[in-house]
């Protein structure tokens, strides 16, 4: 009876005094489609982690849009960092003060291990001859990406497209909504997500061309099979960035800050940047970026701070109800 | 005996035919194609996938708490009141109904805004160290609220339409309040709740909507086999998708022939 009590208050002590060790779990708190990266990238740093800390990690996942994440680790789910495929989502950490503001100094290439871009999935031997944004707006070629209401991928396809014809037209506000409007009229059907948008593509046959990330478009091809389908990168593209942060407010309480960061800079190591690229993700990682050459053709990147002053002014002008998207999606 | 069937009944039962083969018969035997589509091997190597496992576990372990505590609670609400006539008799009714009728997304955000970190309790909850949202007892604490009128809508029209007689008899009879409850009441009603319990469990089971919401869809931690489906299906993972979605199905016909072989036995 003794001993049940002892060990009774032994567990009690426990829950009640904040560990002084540092825990060895960590929580990753993920976008929804990151699962098989992830499983990947943790198999690959529990075992460096140990080898150099003598420590045996366990690494937890949680996979859902980021910006229901966003929302949870505000409401408490506490997740050490958040490996995120949408800045505007961290930002919202960032309001909740859960995020110190300068988080994107904190990691190289403004927090952002990996990027992608928009990029197009064509039918095998590409018939309709789809090689540029300009082509979408083509009367004879019909276009697939998701409702831009719905979907932050799809924003980034609009985004790209008008940067695009911000360049192609010069700045001619006219021509680049006409061009923009074709483009959107030529969309038979808005699926609300990427990954309906897919299906509609390659499973019911719809359109010519697919318009999603290139590292969505690389995994279709090679799991669509490269008879049926082929991946057309355009002349310019927007920088899709995949941000890291910790949340400080999780770590402090926690005491898992070290570990956070050992997990987050392995995602920038040689091995953490190998694992991201064979999944299709672009990385700046020269040694790595060279091994992966020819998976990547050239690309010139334009960001979203640059070209549309950053996403604040991007919700605010763009996206906003009667915002400028609004003025070209006459289909809606 | 044979009679011509007119060509009114012949399209109405083709139509019928029709409708049951694609709304129900091919949904359920294209689960099962889908998971077993690349062997029996792949198929067991889905299941036994530990966060697959870990999440047929979470959903049973979550009906195994769910259900016991809503037949209880739901008996003791249909006794209250089908036994007795109050003032709010009606509006308890209404309230007990109310769950069943909201969408479970509600039950989920008010749960969050009940114990989350930035609602009502969240603050004194943290300040205790103490973690209920985004928690399997998050999870059981939903499945509570969104399956808390199954097993009194089943028992309180029975047990209306059955009225005191049998009680009162019982009573008069000298027997005392628990033996009147054990040896009169409850196998009157032991059937309906069965059904109770059958329900409550395909629907703890099968819920999504709120435990989507308070669960953060931890793996191997807090995803329940419905929100296990949903990742396995998001990764283009339709066989793993379909193993897991086959085993949610076969729990729900295992229930199904449970009830069954009760109903059977009850009758036999």
């Amino acid at each position: 009876m003794n001993k049940l009590l002892l060990s009774a208050a032994a567990a009690l002590a426990l829950v009640a005094t904040p560990a002084l060790a540092q825990p060895t779990d960590l929580l990753n708190a993920s976008y929804d489609i990151a699962r098989e990266l992830f499983d990947e990238e943790n198999a690959a740093f529990i075992p460096a982690y140990q080898a150099a800390n003598g420590v045996a990690v366990t690494i937890n996942q949680s996979h859902a849009g980021t910006s229901t994440q966003a929302r949870a680790i505000l409401e408490g789910l506490p997740a050490d960092v958040v490996t995120f495929n949408q800045v505007t989502d961290i930002e919202k950490l960032v309001e909740g003060g859960f995020v110190s503001a300068d988080w994107q100094s904190e990691f190289a290439n403004s927090a952002s291990p990996f990027y992608s871009l928009p990029a197009f999935l064509v039918r095998a031997g590409n018939p309709k001859g789809i090689s540029d944004w300009g082509d979408l707006a083509r009367d004879d070629v019909s276009v697939i990406f998701p409702n831009p209401k719905t979907s932050g991928n799809a924003r980034y396809t609009y985004l790209a497209a008008r940067a695009w014809a911000n360049e192609e037209f010069a700045g001619d506000e006219a021509k680049v909504v006409e061009y923009l409007t074709k483009v959107f009229l030529n969309v038979p059907v808005f699926e609300t997500g990427g990954r309906g948008a897919t299906t509609a593509f390659a499973e019911r046959g719809l359109g010519d061309v697919l318009i999603t990330f290139e590292a969505e478009v690389l995994s279709a091809v090679s799991l669509l099979g490269a008879d049926k389908y082929e991946s057309v990168v355009p002349s310019v593209s927007l920088l899709a960035e995949f941000p890291v942060a910790i949340v400080d407010k999780v770590v402090d309480s926690r005491g898992s800050r070290d570990l956070a960061k050992a997990y987050l800079d392995f995602l920038y190591s040689d091995d953490g940047q190998r694992i991201a690229a064979g999944r299709n993700h672009r990385v700046n990682n020269e040694t790595v970026a060279a091994e992966f050459a020819d998976r990547f053709p050239e690309v010139r990147l334009v960001n979203v701070d640059e070209a549309f002053g950053g996403w604040a002014k991007v919700s605010e002008e763009h996206f906003a109800e009667g915002g400028l998207l609004d003025q070209v999606f006459v289909n809606q | 005996m044979t009679r011509s069937r007119s060509a009114g009944e012949i399209i109405l039962i083709t139509l019928a035919v029709t409708l049951a083969l694609f709304v129900l018969v091919v949904p359920l035997v294209l689960i099962f194609s889908f998971a077993l589509r690349e062997g029996l091997g792949v198929y067991f190597a889905n299941i036994i996938e530990p966060n697959t496992l870990h999440a047929i576990w979470l959903s049973v372990m979550t009906a195994l708490i769910v259900v016991p505590v809503n037949i209880v609670v739901g008996a003791a609400l249909a006794w209250l009141v089908t036994r007795f006539r109050f003032r709010g008799r009606q509006l308890l009714i209404s309230i007990i109904e109310l769950p069943a009728s909201m969408s479970p997304i509600v039950a989920g955000v008010v749960y969050l805004f009940l114990y989350g970190g930035q609602g009502l309790l969240g603050p004194f909850l943290q300040a205790n160290s103490l973690q209920v949202m985004f928690t399997p007892l998050a999870i059981v604490l939903v499945s509570l609220f969104v399956t808390a009128p199954f097993a009194a809508r089943e028992l309180i029209p029975l047990m209306s339409q059955q009225g005191t007689e049998d009680e009162e008899a019982a009573l008069s009879l000298g027997a005392n309040g628990w033996q009147m409850f054990w040896y009169v009441t409850l196998p009157n009603i032991s059937w309906a709740m069965v059904y109770g319990a059958v329900l409550t469990n395909a629907r703890v089971m099968g819920e999504f909507g709120a435990v989507s919401v308070v669960s953060g869809a931890i793996r191997g931690q807090t995803n329940t086999l419905p929100l296990q489906i949903n990742l396995l299906f998001n990764d283009f993972n339709v066989t793993g998708a379909f193993a897991a979605a086959s085993t949610l199905t076969l729990i729900a016909v295992a229930t199904l022939v449970l009830k069954s072989i009760l109903e059977s036995r009850r009758h036999g």
